[in-house]
C-alpha cells in the first residue's frame, strides 16, 4: 500500500469538481497512464460552507484510489441556480439572437431573451427572474440608438441586484452605462454583439460576461473559499461542458449533444451546418460552429409542465394512468429519482424524450419553401444538422435510465430520407449514433482540457 | 462617408446577383453606409435590417417580372414596425411584359414607394435622387 501510494505520489494526478445543485461531483484523473481513477460524488452543502461537500466527495473518491496528491484542482459549479442571465436585444432574429448566443457561448442559464423595449410586465418578469447578470444589446455600430437606451433605463428601474453587460451599438454604449451606474447597478461596456449588419462578435460579450463571474458572481453564491483552494478559476458548468463538446468534435467531427436538466435543456452544436442539398441558399443570421442553446422552459422537475403539457393522451394512458402522483412527488422533492422500473421512472423517460425533442428542434436550422416562376425554392435558416454523426446525451435524466439511446432517438428525425428537400423540413441529424456521458465525466474534461489539452483527448478516446 | 445608411437587396425569390453588388459598390463609392442583403430577401429582412442599422432608406431591387406581387405591403409592414416614412426606393424589371413605364411608376408610388425606375436607369441617377431626397451635403 505504502509503496503505491510513493509512486503516485511521483506522478500528477488531477482533481475536477463539478459543484452542481443537488450533488458535488469529483473525478480523479492520472496524468501519467491518461486514466480516471474514479469518481465519486456527495450531497452539495448549500446554505453552509461549499466545501464540506467536496471534502466529503473527495473522502469517498480516495477511498476507492488510496491516497493521491492532486497537482491542480479544477472547478466547474451550477449550484445556487449556476450563472442565471436574461439577453436582451433588439429585432427578434438579430441583436436579440446574437445577445442569446453570446450568453449561451460563455456557459450561462438563460432563462429568457427579451426584444424591442421593455415594457413593464416584462420589467417584473425580469425582477422574477432574479438574474445574476443582463446582456444589453440592441443595434448595429451606428445603428439604432433609442431601444438600447430605452431598455438600459427600464432595466435601471428594477430593483435587483443584476450586473449589465452592454454589447449593442458604440454609439449608445457610454450613454446606457450612465443611466445604469447612476441607479446603483454595476455595468460594463464590452464589443457589440452585432457590430456590424448580420455579423455576429459573441466573444467579447462572451469574455466580459467569464470575467463579471470570477469577479462578483463567485463571491456572491458563497464559493470563494472553494475557490482559493482551486489551482485555477472556477468556470460555470456549461462552459466546461461546452469546452468539452469542441474537443470532443475534433475526434469524432461533427456532434449534437443534449443536455436535460431539472430546469432547463441545453443544446450544443458542433459543426458548419451548411447546405448538404443543392438548390438551398443560407438566409438569416449566420451561426457559430460552437453553438449552444439554452431552453429555459423545458425542465424535467422547475419547468416541467410545459413538457407534460406537449404529451399526448394515448401517451398518458400506456403509461401513467396517475399523473397527479407524479407531480407531487416531483414538487415535493425536485431532486426527486423515480425508482427503477416503476411508473414515474417510464414517465420520467417520456418527459426527458420530449425535451429532447423540443430542444432539438428550437436548435436545428430549417428550410422554408419559396414558391418561384421556376418551381419551388428553398431557404435554409439556422444550421443543417442531417448530416451529424453522432449525437451525444448528458445528464441524470439521459445517462441514468435504462435506454438512453432511445431518448437521444428524439433528437434525429428517422423519417428523413430525402435527396432533394422537402417543405417546412428540421434539419435534424438523420442517422445519427448515439453516445451519452455514462461515467459524468464531461464537465471533468471540459476543465482538463484548459490544463492538457492533448489529456483531456486521450482520455476521452478511451472512455468512450 | 456621408453619414446615411442605406438598406439594399434583391427582393422575393429573385436570385440576379450582379446588378445588386454593382449598386452597392456605386453608393459606398458615393460615400453611403450600405447595408447590403444580397439576393432572395423577404420584406421582413428590409424592415429587421432597417430597424437595427437605424437606416435612411430601403431600396429595392427587382428583375425577373415579379416586383409587383413582392413589393405589396412593404410600405405598411414598415409602418406596423415603427420605420414611419422611411424613404423607399424601388427600380429594375419590375413587371412582365413590354407595359408603359408611367403606368409601372404609378402603380408602385401607390403601393407607397418614394421613387421607381426603369430598367436600364444607371446608379448616378439614383444616387444623385436619393441624396437629393435624405439632404446629403446640406448643412
Amino acid at each position: 500500500m505504502n509503496v503505491r501510494d510513493e509512486s503516485r505520489k511521483d506522478s500528477g494526478f488531477i482533481l475536477a469538481v463539478d459543484f452542481g445543485s443537488t450533488f458535488t461531483k469529483v473525478v480523479a484523473i492520472s496524468t501519467e497512464k491518461p486514466e480516471i481513477l474514479g469518481t465519486a460524488k456527495s450531497p452539495t452543502t448549500i446554505g453552509t460552507d461549499i466545501r464540506g461537500g467536496l471534502n466529503n466527495a473527495v473522502k469517498e473518491l480516495t477511498a476507492q484510489t488510496g491516497k493521491l496528491t492532486f497537482t491542480h484542482k479544477l472547478a466547474a459549479s451550477s449550484a445556487y441556480g449556476g450563472l442565471k442571465m436574461v439577453a436582451v436585444g433588439l429585432v427578434p432574429s438579430l441583436t436579440a439572437k446574437a445577445a442569446n448566443l453570446a450568453a449561451c457561448s460563455a456557459g450561462a442559464k438563460v432563462v429568457k431573451t427579451f426584444s424591442y423595449e421593455l415594457n413593464a410586465s416584462e420589467q417584473e418578469e425580469i425582477h422574477g427572474i432574479q438574474p445574476d447578470l443582463i446582456l444589453l444589446s440592441g443595434g448595429t455600430d451606428g445603428g439604432n440608438k433609442d431601444v438600447i437606451l430605452h431598455n438600459a433605463k427600464k432595466l435601471a428601474e428594477i430593483e435587483s441586484d443584476f450586473a449589465v453587460i452592454i454589447a449593442g451599438n458604440k454609439s449608445a454604449a457610454e450613454d446606457a452605462r450612465e443611466v445604469l451606474t447612476r441607479s446603483g447597478k454595476h455595468a460594463v461596456i464590452c464589443g457589440n454583439v452585432m457590430p456590424v449588419f448580420n455579423t455576429l462578435d459573441t466573444l467579447p460579450a462572451r469574455d466580459a460576461i467569464n470575467a463579471l463571474f470570477l469577479e462578483k458572481i463567485i463571491k456572491a453564491k458563497g464559493l470563494a473559499q472553494a475557490a482559493r483552494e482551486m489551482t485555477m478559476p472556477i468556470i460555470p458548468t456549461p462552459l466546461a461542458v461546452f469546452e468539452c463538446m469542441q474537443l470532443l468534435s475534433e475526434n469524432l467531427g461533427d456532434i449534437l449533444a443534449v443536455d436535460v436538466g431539472g430546469a432547463t435543456t441545453d443544446v450544443y452544436s458542433m459543426c458548419r451546418g451548411a447546405p448538404t442539398l443543392p438548390g438551398v441558399t443560407q438566409k438569416g443570421l449566420p451561426e457559430p460552429f460552437a453553438k449552444r442553446t439554452v431552453e429555459g422552459d423545458l425542465g424535467m422537475r422547475h419547468s416541467q409542465e410545459t413538457l407534460i403539457d406537449k404529451i399526448t393522451s394515448s401517451q398518458f394512458e400506456t403509461k401513467l394512468p396517475d399523473i397527479e402522483s407524479y407531480r407531487t412527488a416531483c414538487r415535493s422533492d425536485y431532486a426527486y429519482i423515480p425508482p427503477a422500473g416503476s411508473p414515474h421512472a417510464h414517465f420520467d423517460q417520456m418527459l426527458a424524450g420530449t425535451a429532447v425533442d423540443i430542444a432539438t428542434t428550437r436548435h436545428a436550422g430549417y428550410l422554408e419553401t419559396a414558391y418561384t416562376p421556376f418551381g419551388e425554392s428553398f431557404y435554409q435558416m439556422g444550421k443543417d444538422l442531417t448530416a451529424v454523426k453522432y449525437v451525444v446525451g448528458i445528464g441524470g435524466p439521459i445517462i441514468y435510465t435504462d435506454d438512453p439511446a432511445s431518448i437521444l432517438q428524439n433528437a434525429a428525425t428517422p423519417t428523413r430520407h430525402a435527396t432533394t428537400p422537402t417543405r417546412d423540413n428540421v434539419l435534424k441529424p438523420a442517422s445519427p449514433k448515439f453516445i451519452w456521458d455514462k461515467k459524468y465525466i464531461f464537465s471533468a474534461m471540459g476543465l482538463l482540457a484548459r490544463v492538457d489539452k492533448q489529456l483531456a483527448l486521450r482520455i476521452l478516446e478511451s472512455e468512450l | 462617408m456621408n453619414g446615411k445608411t442605406v438598406v439594399m437587396g434583391v427582393i422575393g425569390a429573385d436570385v440576379h446577383a450582379i446588378g445588386i453588388k454593382i449598386l452597392s459598390h456605386a453608393f459606398t463609392e458615393a460615400g453611403f453606409n450600405v447595408v447590403n442583403l444580397g439576393v432572395m430577401v423577404s420584406q421582413e429582412e428590409y424592415i429587421e435590417a432597417a430597424i437595427e442599422t437605424n437606416a435612411d432608406a430601403i431600396i429595392v431591387s427587382s428583375l425577373y417580372g415579379h416586383g409587383e406581387m413582392d413589393c405589396r405591403g412593404l410600405r405598411e409592414k414598415c409602418e406596423e414596425a415603427g420605420l414611419k416614412d422611411i424613404p423607399m426606393y424601388v427600380g429594375g424589371n419590375l413587371v412582365v411584359g413590354k407595359r408603359d413605364f408611367a403606368e409601372v411608376e404609378r402603380i408602385f408610388l401607390e403601393m407607397g414607394f418614394n421613387r421607381a425606375y426603369p430598367p436600364g436607369t444607371a446608379p448616378e441617377k439614383g444616387i444623385a435622387d436619393i441624396s437629393k431626397d435624405l439632404g446629403v451635403g446640406q448643412p
